[in-house]
């Protein structure tokens, strides 16, 4: 049943012995201790499981371990470059864009990528994006301008570490 | 015996505040550090009925370390609503200390004094003053202590930036932490202390950003699912299709035969636990259980019937005048019957909770808004002593009065009680819906009259199963009546199929809804400009200016609804604050959808401490506000709940968000009111009230989904 899978997770070489059939999100959360990505609905439809793929938003929870084989894994944990805020949690910070602050790593992944893809998105391209993350303490204004002023500075790097 | 009910209940009436005799039972200090012993002016608020009260000890708030590091402890938790920044502002402000200085302990049962719970937006109002006091009590014992070192008076001597310093010498200056610093330093107030007034505010009243942003944008905050012991188990429990349901037959085998699960059976909790969370979901697959559910006598449909028909006599909530001269004085009157279904709180974070026992004691770390509850709710249940359960809060992601029942952590308890290890609870999206304490599902009647002169002359009013929070209203009524059937979320026996509870601002959202349609219903029907019609109803010069004020800012331009421009108003009172909400909506006739295009949301809350957190709790009240008004509801089938995750259960996204505007008018000579709740209970009327302006149709039932107004759009048309 287990097998080994190697990938990169977060810029290093990750390698693993796992049911390949296990979805990320318990395999980042329990067998790594990667804690930031957090479980919503189980169902992929709530965007808190976001992780970057590849440079692809996906949802953990319907994402198995197996499919990530020699891909490189990116969570929140890993956006932060020697201790220096990714320009996004900066944002995501001085915009006060989060209030309970558990959709945040899912909301700010789905970012990151939409901004690798569109350094510069419009309002609405940012709207559009978002519209699969889930927010239910209504941080979604500050949260859209935490993205416009990411989009509008230019700063997202959105290279992959 | 104290349930957590018992304090929720409290929720329900909004309590003046009130001076109440505190109780000097945490004196927790050990070692160094400051401790004051001062008398504490009696004002510390909880509801003396209650037994358990704050406690009059500033060194149960606060403690001063050698190093300058101040620690502010707190029963409140932190569940985003954003505590955490403003509680530090009010130490910081009052001790004169950095805001940088101050680190958070919240919601501890070994550390932190005793607190009926977060909800009912009494953090501010009721905590606050406490820890002011505390604070102000232990800057004046700071300047005593320095006045002896210094050998001057304390008059010569000011604090600022965690220092004394001699005013006339500003570089003569001693630390905090080295005035307290290696002793045990006990004294006693020789003056009375009073906290300062707005003028003097440098912390208080300023927008500062969330402390705790740079641990949440790093997935560094940790919630309850969050924590991992050593031998810690996942648990996965069998659940019922529907409440009521009872076990009939459980087969157990194959999931025993699953490496490395652990199954448990006592009575009906029948669980399996393992290493990892996902493996025990799947070894739980593997049970055969059978149910016996009993036959459905009600579902969302026929609820409001059912109520009715069980309903309790309604309890007089206020009056005045004489109802019957009133109903003779009117030229028109108005009846209606206003409508809502069940609603979910659905935290993005479901419940759940970490156990550990070592010997007799007993350590839970759960995401609740009951810390204390919770602590006296484990003890009772398993015979255990207060003191030897600890309760700690960490993050909660999410609350909106759903996390106060603390099953999950019962249920923690238990398994880590028959395991002897570990246990993490954390519940399913669907587990979350199922044993939601859903808002009540609610009816408003409402009997009203307009005299010639177009003034309201009578106002009779009869809500039943949402509470009497926000039922009285605030119009200058000469002969009015406010009943209320069920003046909690309780139905009590027989009325509904589940479990209900609080909700964001209970029993307002209902209460406000209703009086704010029919208000705008009369206006209409005499061909009266919606605001206008509210300022010729209205003699509070607080609401007046409030009112005035958000018809500026919005462009409210005066007219007889419907206009067709889609604009509405609604005005609400809640925790203390006024709250006016406007909003512009866009309808389409052909889908039924509602677009809310802009929102205003404008507030008078007195003192308001952190005007940013402030402004963020208006704009995440409109936004939540959105759903319950146009979407969110529970459907059911007896206790078969049919919602049970976000494909169908349907909240506010980003592509909803309307323009947000917000305004916090100044009101210094209050103290400070609430602020996580009024501004969501104006947002149903409002919206109700713009889908009126913009299509003549109005709506007696939320949610106002795009079936119910396509249906009442079709009706019109006939």
């Amino acid at each position: 049943m287990e097998e080994r899978i190697r990938f990169r997770l977060n810029g290093q070489e990750c390698e693993i012995q796992v049911a390949p059939d296990r979805m990320l999100l318990w395999v980042l959360r329990t067998d790594l201790g990667l804690t930031g990505t957090k479980y919503g609905c189980g169902i992929g439809i709530c965007g808190a499981c976001t992780v970057v793929v590849n440079g692809e938003a996906v949802r953990s929870c319907q994402t198995p371990v197996g499919a990530i084989r020699g891909k490189e894994v990116l969570t929140i944990e890993g956006l932060s470059q020697d201790g220096q805020l990714h320009p996004l949690q900066k944002a995501f910070a001085e915009h006060d864009a989060l209030q309970c602050g558990y959709c945040t790593p899912g909301m700010i992944m789905s970012a990151y990528s939409l901004l690798r893809k569109n350094p510069h998105p419009t309002r609405e391209e940012i709207i559009a994006w978002m519209e699969g993350n889930l927010c239910r303490c209504g941080a979604h204004p500050r949260i859209v301008r935490a993205i416009e002023h990411i989009a509008r500075e230019g700063k997202s790097e959105g290279g992959t570490p | 015996m104290r349930n957590v009910n018992a304090y929720l209940e409290t929720d329900f009436h909004d309590h003046p505040l009130q001076r109440v005799i505190g109780r000097r039972d945490f004196l927790r200090l050990s070692g160094g550090g400051l401790v004051v012993l001062f008398t504490l002016p009696r004002l510390a608020g909880q509801v003396q009925a209650q037994g358990r009260e704050l406690p009059e000890d500033p060194n149960a708030y606060l403690r001063i370390d050698e190093d300058g590091t101040v620690t502010c402890f707190t029963g409140k938790i932190e569940m985003g609503q954003g505590v955490i920044t403003s509680l530090a502002q009010m130490l910081a402000e009052e001790l004169d200390v950095p805001l940088g200085a101050v680190k958070m302990v919240m919601g501890d049962t070994a550390f932190c004094p005793w607190d009926m719970g977060t909800f009912g937006s009494r953090t501010t109002r009721f905590f606050g003053p406490a820890l002011r006091q505390a604070g102000a009590t232990a800057r004046q014992a700071l300047l005593e202590l320095a006045s002896e070192h210094f050998s001057l008076p304390v008059d010569d001597l000011a604090t600022a930036d965690g220092f004394v310093y001699l005013r006339r010498e500003p570089s003569r200056r001693i630390a905090y932490g080295q005035l307290v610093r290696g002793k045990r330093i006990e004294r006693r107030a020789k003056t009375e202390v009073h906290v300062k007034s707005p003028s003097q505010f440098k912390v208080m009243g300023k927008a500062v950003p969330r402390t705790d942003a740079i641990l949440k944008v790093t997935g560094k905050a940790q919630y309850s699912a969050d924590l991992r012991l050593p031998g810690m188990l996942y648990a996965r429990l069998l659940r019922p299709p529907a409440h009521g349901a009872r076990l009939v037959s459980v087969n157990t085998d194959r999931a025993r035969s699953f490496p490395g699960a652990i199954v448990v059976e006592e009575g009906e909790l029948v669980a399996v636990l393992h290493e990892k969370p996902d493996l025990a979901e799947r070894a739980l697959q593997l049970i055969e259980a059978r149910f016996e559910t009993p036959e459905p006598t009600v579902d969302h449909e026929t609820i409001f019937d059912h109520l009715l028909k069980v309903a309790r006599p309604g309890e007089l909530v206020a009056q005045g005048g004489d109802l019957e001269t009133g109903q003779r004085m009117a030229s028109r009157r108005f009846r209606a019957t206003y409508l809502n279904d069940y609603v979910a709180h659905a935290p993005i974070e479901p419940h759940a909770a970490v156990a550990t026992v070592e010997g007799h004691r007993l350590t839970v770390w759960a995401s609740t808004q009951t810390p204390f509850p919770l602590q006296e709710q484990i003890a009772r249940e398993f015979g255990l002593a207060l003191e030897d359960v600890r309760v700690i809060t960490p993050f909660v992601g999410g609350g909106f009065g759903g996390k106060s029942a603390n099953r999950q952590a019962l249920e923690a308890v238990r398994l880590a009680k028959l395991t002897g290890r570990p246990v993490q609870v954390a519940w399913s999206r669907e587990e979350e819906f199922f044993f939601d304490t859903f808002r009540p599902a609610a009816i408003v009647t409402i009997d009203a009259g307009v005299a010639t002169d177009g003034r309201l002359c009578y106002w009779d009013y009869h809500v039943y199963y949402a509470g009497s929070r926000g039922s009285e209203h605030f119009y200058d009524i000469p002969h009015h009546r406010t009943l209320a059937s069920g003046t909690g979320w309780q139905g009590g026996p027989g009325s509904h199929p589940f479990a209900t509870g609080p909700w964001r601002a209970p029993a307002n959202n209902t209460n406000t809804f209703a009086r704010e349609s029919h208000i705008d219903l009369m206006a209409a029907e005499i061909r009266t400009d919606p605001v206008e019609f509210r300022l010729k109803h209205l003699t509070d010069p607080r609401m007046r200016r409030l009112l005035e004020v958000a018809a500026g800012r919005f462009g409210w331009k005066s007219a007889p609804h419907p206009t067709g421009r889609g604009y509405g108003v609604a005005c609400g009172i809640d925790s203390g604050t006024y709250v006016v909400t406007m909003v512009e909506v866009e309808v389409n006739r052909g889908t039924g959808e509602v677009k809310v295009r802009r929102a205003l949301a404008a507030q008078d809350m007195g003192i308001c401490v952190n005007p940013e957190g402030a402004r963020l709790q208006m704009e995440g009240c409109t936004m939540m506000g959105l759903g319950y008004a146009l979407t969110e509801h529970i459907r059911f089938r007896g206790g078969e709940i049919l919602d049970r995750n976000f494909d169908t259960y349907e909240i506010a996204r980003f592509s909803w968000l309307p323009e947000i505007d917000t305004i916090i008018v100044e009101n210094n000579s209050l103290e400070p009111q609430g602020g996580g709740e009024p501004a969501i209970i104006t947002v149903g009327g409002a919206v109700a009230n713009a889908i009126f302006d913009a299509t003549g149709v109005r709506l007696y039932r939320l949610p106002m989904t795009p079936e119910r107004l396509k249906a009442a759009l079709a009706e019109q048309a006939r």
